[in-house]
């Protein structure tokens, strides 16, 4: 048909589409090529470099592989302190030490590769290879540092009062008070156990071998009370998460059925009803998660009950948009089959619509059973419950960022597992 | 006897059926059963961790709201000023929205063609492209937003990048559920007559997905909005930001707060709408676009 047309009107028809095609292809990349420009300028991304912190960004990822243990003297009565992120649940127990500190008279640090910090009676010295040896004598004088001859170069800090020595091994800060050294191990070494533990150190084949000797328990004990990881808050926290999104989301399902059936064309006869019920669902959704989340901390306080009812409320309205658009693809053979029975309404609902509605919900609701685990510890983080609230705690005390990475793969793992569990439910009951 | 032989068969469908019946309506009360019991003990276990109680708190469900409505209608006379002091911040938490779909879309086109048997560039790397986005998607946007305000400190970077990730790997997935049922025969015709793999997607696989792309970002859009806000709260930039700031206000001073809740919910609504309403056409138009292109063939 379009054969048959005249050549010289079909020219100028395939003319403007090349003009039309050629104009939308320079033109979209160049017209987001402009919007990221102005993004570009009005998020300040020129002073980005100002603003940002990357010392932060390396504490960050050197935190998260390897852990820091402090030797601390105290200048004052010689008192020598060795401790796991300098956190008193990570102590070594008196007269005990990692196999590179030496107790003693004098205590000798071995950092590795050659870098040697000595805590003397009087003299706290530090020899750095290929530079020389710096030796300090604390007191009321000052710290009194003597360094090598030669410029000071830029990663040794020294004053009057305070000495600061930063170096790959590790680093020394000597005040008047406190002669302190941080050194850097990959690891996380108290993970499983707290150095207060018997089976702190211990290999798996040992563990293993005194587990079936009857310490099972204790092992498994030691483990779940280790005071620095917190193992049973932790999974306490992420069940709390998923306690949410299960509440929020099969109350949600739960709710929003019945309502539902007052929204689809053909089972609410009355227009009135069916666009009160459209707009509530609308009014649900619209309010976001977020303001349904501050209103409802303001009645029943933070927790885990707060952001389920977030959930459900909000789910309430997505949900509700959709059965009532499931309801209304219905077929009406099966339910005037079954209304031939004389079934009464209830009945009809019951064995003529549910069964061919049921998959389609199901695999709704189990997909939004996922997305929710992921909305439940958002929430988590601003209403205060659940895993969220542990990541954003690690998180505001800026200096357990192995906790931060730990916390982090805990949230994936789990968001993952949902992911893999509500996609087994789905093949299991929308083909069985 | 005859009568018997012939009456037996029946009788014994009739009675398998009933006690097949009478076994799944047992197993659906069993499971039934136990989903009221999770559901129970679930709520009674987050009521008991909860600070105030359900029961308690339920009667005080609508004074915080009728509180800074009562509030936000003393001063009604100031309301539109307050539109106007936060309408920069919601404009910002739009465009982190918008640009962070429009990144994430970028990214995920990418990864989506990468990991789509028949189309991949490298097919023996799908996997791990899959991989990518999978985990790309399991990461809450606060997760990562809340380590790059420690890096980069606060503004609307970390909030964009953080939407970008996630926006990449979600709809990454659903490209490449779309990728898979586009017909391979123009990337073959391309391909004999010498295009390389850039040319081949261009021009034989994005004028079959385009709609559908759109639609899918659209949706992306709508959510990353609700996103975009709740990492603002977070100290990410943006109406959420300010929100957090006319929160802590406190009593007397809610007029500020409702003045953002009610843009927030006025915008949120109206991209649903709009997005809706583009998303329709997006379909429909895809109906009619072969016609166009039979016509000037």
């Amino acid at each position: 048909m379009t054969m048959a047309s005249d050549p010289t009107t079909l020219k100028p028809q395939i003319d403007t589409l090349f003009l039309r095609k050629r104009l939308l292809a320079f033109g979209l990349p160049a017209l987001i090529l402009a919007y990221f420009t102005y993004i570009f300028v009005a998020f300040d991304m020129a002073g980005l470099s100002e603003r940002a912190n990357l010392d932060n960004g390396k504490t960050l990822i050197r935190d998260s592989y390897s852990y820091k243990t402090h030797v601390t003297r105290d200048n004052r009565n010689a008192a020598v302190s060795i401790a796991i992120e300098g956190e008193r649940k990570g102590a070594y127990p008196d007269g005990e030490a990692p196999a590179w500190v030496a107790l003693g008279e004098e205590t000798v640090i071995d950092l590795g590769d050659g870098h040697i910090v000595t805590f003397g009676p009087k003299q706290v010295s530090y020899d750095i290879p290929g530079y020389g040896l710096v030796v300090t004598e604390p007191g009321r004088r000052g710290v009194q540092a003597q360094l090598p001859e030669g410029d000071v170069p830029e990663w040794i800090n020294a004053s009057k009062n305070r000495l600061a020595i930063y170096t790959d091994a590790g680093r020394l800060t000597v005040t008047r008070n406190r002669s302190e050294v941080f050194k850097y191990n990959y690891g996380w070494e108290v993970f499983f156990f707290t150095l207060d533990s018997p089976y702190h150190g211990m290999g798996l084949g040992e563990l293993l071998s005194r587990a079936t000797s009857g310490e099972a328990g204790a092992i498994a004990n030691d483990f779940w009370t280790n005071k620095m990881w917190r193992h049973a808050d932790v999974a306490w926290a992420i069940f709390e998460t998923i306690l949410m999104a299960f509440l929020g989301t099969f109350g949600a399902a739960m709710v929003s059925l019945p309502l539902a059936f007052l929204a689809a064309k053909n089972f609410a006869p009355l227009l009135a009803i069916r666009f009160a019920m459209r707009r509530m669902f609308d009014f649900f959704r619209g309010v976001d998660a977020l303001i349904w989340t501050i209103v409802l901390s303001r009645a029943f306080g933070p927790g885990p009950l707060t952001g389920a009812l977030a959930i459900l409320i909000t789910d309430t309205g997505s949900f509700g948009k959709m059965f009532s658009e499931a309801l209304e693809n219905v077929d009406d053979k099966q339910i005037e089959g079954i209304q031939s029975t004389g079934a009464k309404p209830l009945q009809r609902y019951r064995f003529g619509v549910l069964p061919q509605i049921t998959p389609v919900l199901l695999s709704q609701v189990l997909y939004f059973l996922e997305s929710n685990t992921r909305s439940a510890t958002i929430i988590g983080a601003i209403t205060g419950g659940g895993i969220g609230l542990l990541l954003t705690q690690a998180i505001i005390t800026q200096k357990d960022w192995e906790e931060v990475s730990y916390y982090i793969v805990l949230i994936i793992l789990m968001v993952m597992l949902m992911d893999w569990l509500s996609g087994i439910l789905r093949r299991k009951l929308i083909k069985g | 006897m005859a009568d018997l032989t012939a009456h037996s068969p029946i009788e014994d469908i009739r009675s398998n059926y009933l006690e097949m019946t009478r076994r799944k309506r047992v197993y659906s009360a069993v499971m039934l059963a136990v989903f009221v019991a999770l559901m129970v003990a679930g709520f009674k276990t987050a009521d008991n961790r909860n600070a105030g109680s359900f029961f308690d708190g339920l009667h005080r469900l609508f004074d915080f709201p009728a509180e800074v409505l009562g509030e936000a209608s003393q001063k009604l006379a100031e309301m539109p000023a307050h539109f106007v002091t936060f309408l920069p911040s919601l404009i910002e938490t739009i465009n982190i929205a918008g640009a962070s779909t429009l990144l994430g879309a970028m990214i995920a086109i990418v990864l989506s063609l990468l990991s789509t048997r028949g189309l991949a560039r490298w097919p023996r790397l799908i996997p791990l492209f899959r991989r990518l986005m999978d985990i790309s998607r399991a990461i809450p946007e606060i997760v990562v937003a809340l380590v790059l305000i420690f890096v980069l400190g606060g503004g609307p970077v970390p909030a964009m990048i953080a939407i970008s990730l996630h926006t990449a790997g979600a709809l990454g997935k659903l490209f490449s559920e779309v990728n898979e049922n586009a017909s391979l025969k123009p990337v073959e015709g391309l391909h004999s007559v010498g295009a390389n793999w850039t040319q081949r997607m261009v021009l034989g696989v994005m004028p079959q997905v385009t709609p559908n792309y759109l639609s899918y970002a659209l949706l992306r859009f709508e959510i990353n909005i609700r996103a975009s806000a709740i990492l603002g709260f977070v100290g990410a930039g943006g109406i959420g930001y300010d929100l957090k700031n006319a929160m802590s206000w406190g009593k007397g001073q809610y007029d500020e707060a409702a003045a953002i809740f009610l843009l927030l919910f006025g915008t949120i609504v109206l991209v649903d709408q709009l997005s809706s309403a583009l998303r329709h056409r997006l379909t429909h138009g895809a109906q009619t676009a072969p016609k166009q292109k039979e016509a000037v063939q």
